[in-house]
């Protein structure tokens, strides 16, 4: 199934200020689109950087399972 | 940072996210360790609270002492009772009673519900008083240090039992199930759409709700065991977690060690400050 094909334009949003670096949203994002970001923030974690933004399908996992509220999904 | 990366700055951001709207902003980041599950918690209640579109000026929320009690006072935007360990449940029951128009909602740990509190809660579902009571259980005392609680699981290592906690945990969601509560479920962090799903069944229910959830505290607790990181506890959640239906088909044996998640508890029974009132309007037109 080609999820690329259906998908609508989106934007990961990631508020790096309000990071902690736990690092969920990278290991259960389903489809690998987060990776970790290799500049620090401004306490000294690393927050994910979007690698692969084409992958994402939306389902906004890394949304509801951050628990600092850095991450969210736009949909235009 | 590569070139390529889209990152969007602060500048080029289309809309905050859009449940900050619920948080005191000012304050945030919040003062959860990194990897703490209370935020997740905070993000599933907020969901709930958006998608019912509740208005928080309606609510009301009671805490008490310990990690879990910081979810809602002073991140969630809400009239916020903050009070002694071990009491929320005592300090709500007041609250629905005087003001039965407003949602009491009780957030609060394991040691705070479970422990010293566990005679109120087991009373306040008796009552089947109309409030929703969400305990944190991350199986120990994490403020102070990862203290053994009663939630502990059989044989981990604690602060306080370094040798092994020899107690076997507390089944808080079936002792409130036993105990008469309307509406009570148990779920844990990994499962962020059911619990939110799950939040939003439990306030709208008519009576005392109650969820379990298990949240991952990987520095207190995760330092006694080796699961230093939050996924850690995630992956233990998603791999030892069995669904209600299908753990009714296996044996003791079998559930050993697994926790049950899902709906435990559903029903229908008068609530108590409804029957409160009516004895009141009985005997005030005498």
């Amino acid at each position: 199934m080609h999820l690329q094909d259906t998908k609508v334009q989106r934007m990961i949003e990631i508020n790096e200020e309000l990071c902690k670096g736990c690092d969920i949203c990278i290991d259960f994002c389903p489809l690998e689109v987060l990776a970790i970001s290799a500049s620090i923030n401004r306490r000294g974690y690393y927050p994910p950087e979007v690698v692969n933004e084409e992958k994402c399908i939306g389902c906004r996992l890394c949304e509801l399972v951050c628990p600092e509220f850095a991450i969210t999904i736009c949909n235009e | 940072m590569k070139d390529d990366v889209i990152i969007p700055g602060p500048e080029k951001r289309l809309k905050p996210h859009r449940l900050l709207k619920f948080l005191r902003q000012e304050i945030l980041p919040t003062t959860f360790c990194p990897g703490c599950g209370c935020g997740t918690v905070l993000n599933g209640f907020a969901q709930a609270v958006d998608e019912l579109g509740i208005d928080p000026k309606d609510m009301v929320f009671v805490t008490g002492i310990g990690c879990s009690s910081w979810i809602p006072s002073p991140y969630f935007k809400g009239d916020t009772l903050h009070t002694t360990h071990g009491r929320p449940i005592a300090f709500a029951t007041g609250v629905k009673i005087m003001r039965p128009d407003l949602k009491v909602v009780v957030i609060a740990g394991d040691g705070d519900i479970a422990g010293i509190g566990g005679n109120h809660l087991i009373h306040a579902a008796r009552r089947n008083i109309d409030m929703t009571v969400l305990m944190v259980n991350n199986w120990n005392y994490g403020m102070t240090g990862g203290q053994v609680s009663p939630t502990t699981p059989f044989g981990v290592p604690t602060t306080t039992t370094p040798y092994d906690n020899v107690e076997h945990p507390l089944e808080a969601a079936e002792l409130v199930a036993a105990a008469g509560a309307n509406y009570v479920s148990r779920w844990t962090t990994y499962h962020v759409f059911p619990l939110m799903e799950s939040i939003q069944k439990a306030l709208q229910v008519d009576g005392f709700s109650f969820i379990e959830i298990l949240s991952q505290c990987p520095v207190s607790y995760g330092k006694m065991v080796d699961m230093r990181k939050a996924s850690d506890f995630l992956k233990f959640y998603r791999d030892q977690s069995v669904r209600v239906h299908k753990a009714k088909a296996m044996s003791a044996e079998e559930l050993e060690g697994k926790i049950v998640v899902g709906k435990l508890m559903e029903r229908e029974r008068t609530e108590f400050t409804a029957s409160l009132r009516r004895i009141n309007e009985r005997f005030r037109k005498g």
